[in-house]
């Protein structure tokens, strides 16, 4: 049985604000952001590290929370699917070629999906459709068969190119 | 038109039932579960894990046998005799099953209680295999019922012996298989239940989507009526099927709720979601008899069909018949004897996977149909153009009664021919790097708005028939239009086509409309059947929201002409005003009908007294009684199509397959809204072509599942997907509403092309025969290298 006792305290950047918090030792970053910071978009779909729902944009790359503990994210800034949307709440042109291409169809891989894809056209403003595929590879989905998907990214790296 | 559900979704704001319940704290469930297949529970003891600092309180078997009834059993005696309780009571039956619960603070300390919980089994015999089951010396898993037999039944249609008899071959098939695998959608199950003790009412905000029927099953449980089990569920985040028998789980936490007094929250995990929630059907199709003419017309059939259900029948046995919806698959076959079985086994419960009990059977027929054509040397494009039900057939009485509404199959065909280029593909047969190339087609039917009266077909007491769903639309004071529906979407887009339809009637745009999400007893708008599953919301959920929009147009209409002083005839709604026909001036407000009505209605007459603006409608689909007898009637209001072409190259040193080329056309009727549509035909195809290739729940001979999570079962990823061509063609159904035809579980046609395409790959090179719907390399492998005795003969018909 693991130590339950032991605490850490954890002071993490998300979205650009700074977060403190109190944790046990052995709580999952995934846990972290959806528990004890209420951003509830990030999304748990698997237990050993395989979906990608839980994709996350850490100091810069894109990481599965749910196979980091909070403390590991220590001192560390983080972005969530929270962070696409502007501060009027309208859509990011990469969440607007989602939905214009209609990417997604239950939502719960999206955040993963959406992160995914940010960390890729963050470094390559021109990916060819096999950069595309492979920027989601460790991210399943059951309901849209990917297709729509490619073309959202598509297009959204098309319109940073124009 | 773009979905309503993306903005909320797109932004990470979408309301799944974990998302529920943030700054309170909370008490978490953790299950503890069999390792074995079977073994007798001798003991448990849960005083360590109840004295664990933060733990709230614990559930075993002992209590649930004492606290509830059994679930009420579908099938006929003896095996109605199985008892059946949301845990194991006494024996565990399958890997996974529940033995116990532990509620604590902490999603943590729950895990940690429940390694406490001290559990003494005595293994016993596992049995795994379907085939088996009926031997006199497999274990028997219900000592209540006294065998493994869940069902069993006969179907015979037309005149079977005559048609053999009059053959011109008979074609001898063994043995066929359909394996076990699921949707596995990326949100799991789950709940956070509340129990009120003051009024005996439950909350339950979970993810089911079949709502109606669980509550059937779970109030005689639970010993309480129906509308003290309230569900409450917003976003969910994938179905198929597979979020429907998992009420055995939440009637464990409307318990512990109950017994604590405080509300639980339960997430399944992944591990749990695989190897105890809900597998797909397990089919065998054995001693298949076709009888053929030269020139390839399909007579008649005969075979045995073995259906291994698991541990428990939840949804079953009605997959014993359900099936029967596409007896004939797209053909105009006439003749048909099935012998069908159904046994339990010590593995995960199956139910009502995508596709449900049709994709078995379509994938059956499909490989019949490809054998038959190949053993008489004729092109598979040939053979099911000579079989194929013609479009000027349509509607088309099938052999046992059911009515396939509209459809154009060889034209759907073409199409998907052309997409590929079949012509250049035949004309190359193997790639320049020696790799065998094969194409296949996979017809198939996606059969939608099923008549539950096939229940009878399984036991003739089941009071069940027809189906239904309701919805309400309102006009409020301030001239707000709003829809409740009595579904649970999944991703569907419920939300955007019915703003779509009500807009329509109404003469509003979709955005004036306000489609509440999600599914909630508490909005009095479900019905029995009230759910999203069996591709059916086009028919039935629209059906609702078109009968509720059209009686508001119409209360609209008569308050109009009655403010206007002109005959409701002569109303139109548009722009949010009910207008005079041709006399734009005499116009009101839809604002200002909703205030008269609601509150300022002293001077409207008599006659108005009825209206409300609050319109509530059932929709009820259409059939008539089955001649339960002769198995026959119409099981199924609406039938949408799919034809699948697929390209494939094998490795012959490795049995790999890639997948070079593949198109699909679907025909669903009238489209209500065309990116929902070929969005749905992509998800179809994915889990297809992922269940042909990749995903097999696969247990050892002890009963353990080996594919439990992710890291073992291949689910389909991007990288493993070909890029899809698809086109639609619209065959509008005389039966519905709209001319639309459900849609959304597909048929599996993935899984029919790509076998058929590896058999034409496998055939440039050796005699074997793909005998099962799963076809990872090794299989592929010992297809061309170590095929073994042939399960596939040509014999002379046998004179009556």
């Amino acid at each position: 049985m693991a130590e339950a006792g032991r605490r850490v305290q954890v002071r993490v950047e998300v979205n650009g604000r700074a977060h403190e918090a109190d944790v046990e030792a052995r709580r999952l970053l995934v846990f972290l952001l959806r528990d004890d910071l209420g951003l509830t978009g990030t999304h748990i779909g698997c237990d050993t590290g395989s979906c990608g729902a839980c994709t996350v944009i850490l100091d810069g790359r894109a990481v599965k929370s749910c196979m980091l503990l909070a403390a590991q994210a220590d001192g560390c800034s983080l972005r969530t699917v929270e962070s696409l949307a502007a501060e009027d709440g309208s859509l990011s042109p990469l969440q607007q070629a989602f939905h214009d291409e209609h990417a997604l169809q239950c939502g719960y891989c999206t955040p993963g999906m959406l992160m995914s894809a940010t960390y890729l056209l963050e470094r390559n403003a021109s990916p060819t459709d096999d950069d595309i595929k492979h920027s989601v590879q460790g991210n399943i989905c059951r309901c849209t068969g990917y297709q729509n998907i490619f073309r959202a990214i598509r297009s959204a790296a098309e319109g940073m190119d124009a | 038109m773009p979905r309503k559900e993306d903005r909320r979704l797109l932004r990470g704001e979408g309301i799944y039932f974990d998302d529920r319940g943030r700054g309170r704290e909370g008490s978490y469930v953790h299950l503890v579960r069999s390792p074995y297949a079977h073994a007798r529970i001798k003991s448990i003891d849960v005083s360590k894990a109840a004295a664990l600092e933060g733990v709230y309180g614990t559930l075993t078997g002992g209590e649930v046998a004492a606290l509830t009834d059994p679930y009420f059993q579908l099938q006929l005696p003896p095996s109605n005799e199985i008892k059946d309780y949301c845990m194991a009571v006494g024996v565990a039956r399958y890997a996974g099953e529940p033995v116990a619960a532990v509620v604590a603070r902490t999603r943590e300390l729950a895990r940690d209680a429940a390694d406490l919980v001290e559990v003494e089994y005595e293994p016993l015999e596992a049995n795994v295999d379907g085939r088996r089951a009926l031997d006199p010396n497999a274990p028997l898993l219900h000592p209540d019922a006294g065998t493994n037999l869940v069902w069993e039944g006969s179907f015979d249609w037309g005149d079977v012996d005559g048609a053999f008899a009059a053959a011109d071959r008979v074609l001898r098939i063994d043995e066929l298989h359909f394996h076990r695998f699921s949707s596995t959608p990326i949100e799991c199950c789950g709940a956070v239940v509340e129990y009120e003790r003051a009024t005996g009412q439950w909350h339950m905000y979970c993810n089911h989507q079949f709502p109606g029927m669980a509550l059937v099953f779970m109030a005689p449980a639970l010993r309480t009526s129906m509308d003290r089990l309230r569900f409450v569920s917003h976003d969910i985040g994938g179905g198929f099927g597979n979020k429907v028998i998992f009420h055995t789980y939440l009637l464990i936490c409307c318990l512990l709720a109950r017994k604590l007094d405080r509300p639980v929250h339960w997430t399944e995990w992944r591990t749990d979601n695989h190897m105890a929630n809900t597998h797909g059907n397990e089919r065998w199709f054995r001693d298949v008899e076709v009888a053929v003419q030269n020139d390839g017309t399909i007579l008649a059939y005969r075979m045995k069909a073995l259906d291994d259900c698991g541990a428990f029948p939840r949804y079953e046995p009605i997959g014993c018949v359900v099936w029967a919806q596409v007896t004939a698959g797209c053909y105009r076959i006439r003749n048909v004897h099935v012998d069908f079985t159904q046994v339990c086994t010590n593995k995960s419960p199956c139910g009502p996977n995508r596709g449900y009990s049709r994709l078995q059977h379509l994938w059956f027929v499909e490989r019949m149909l490809d054998v038959v054509g190949h053993e008489l040397g004729l092109d598979p494009v040939a053979i099911r153009k000579r079989n194929y039900v013609r479009p000027e057939e349509m509607p088309y009485e099938t052999l046992n009664g059911c009515i396939y509404d509209s459809g154009d199959y060889p034209r759907a065909l073409d199409i998907a021919l052309e997409l590929v280029d079949y012509d250049a593909w035949r004309a190359r047969q193997t790639a320049e790097d020696g790799r065998l190339i094969g194409i296949g087609i996979g017809s198939t039917l996606d059969s939608g708005t099923n008549n539950f009266a096939q229940a009878q077909l399984v036991n003739a007491e089941l009071p069940f028939s027809g189906n239904n769903e309701a919805a309400t639309v309102k006009l409020d004071l301030m001239g707000e239009i709003v829809v409740t529906l009595g579904t649970a979407p999944q991703g569907q887009g419920h939300e955007t086509t019915a703003a779509q339809v009500v807009a329509d009637i109404l003469g509003v745009t979709p955005d004036d409309v306000h489609v509440r999400p999600g599914h909630d007893s508490f909005f009095n708008n479900h019905v029995t059947f009230s759910g999203a599953y069996a591709s059916q919301f086009a028919v039935t959920g629209l059906g609702a929201v078109k009968g509720a929009a059209e009686r508001l147009a119409s209360e609209i209409s008569r308050l109009a002409a009655y403010l206007l002083q002109a005959d409701p005839g002569e109303i139109v709604l548009e722009d949010g005003h009910a207008r005079v026909a041709g006399d734009p001036e005499r116009a009101v407000s839809l604002q200002w009908c909703a205030m008269k009505v609601n509150a300022a209605y002293a001077d409207l007459p008599d006659e108005l007294d009825d209206l409300t603006l609050n319109c509530r409608h059932v929709y009820r689909a259409q059939f008539e009684p089955l001649d339960v007898s002769r198995a026959y009637g119409n099981l199924t209001l609406t039938y949408s199509t799919q034809i699948h072409v697929c390209v494939v190259a094998i490795d012959p040193r490795l049995g790999e397959v890639e997948i070079l080329d593949y198109a699909v056309v679907d025909d669903c009727g009238v489209r209500v809204n065309p990116q929902i549509v070929e969005g749905q035909v992509h998800g179809a195809t994915a889990h297809a072509i992922g269940a042909a290739l990749h995903e097999a729940f696969i247990y050892d001979a002890d009963g353990l599942l080996l594919t439990p999570n992710f890291d073992e079962y291949h689910a389909i990823r991007a990288l493993d997907m070909p890029d899809l061509k698809v086109e639609s063609i619209e065959c509008p159904s005389p039966f519905t509403p709209l001319g639309a035809k459900g849609l959304g579980e597909g048929g599996g046609g993935g899984l029919h092309a790509v076998a058929a395409a590896i058999q034409d790959a496998v055939s440039r090179a050796s005699d074997g025969i793909v005998t099962d719907s799963f076809n990872p390399p090794e299989r592929v492998w010992r297809l061309l290298h170590a095929p073994g005795e042939r399960p596939v003969r040509l014999v002379e018909p046998t004179p009556l």
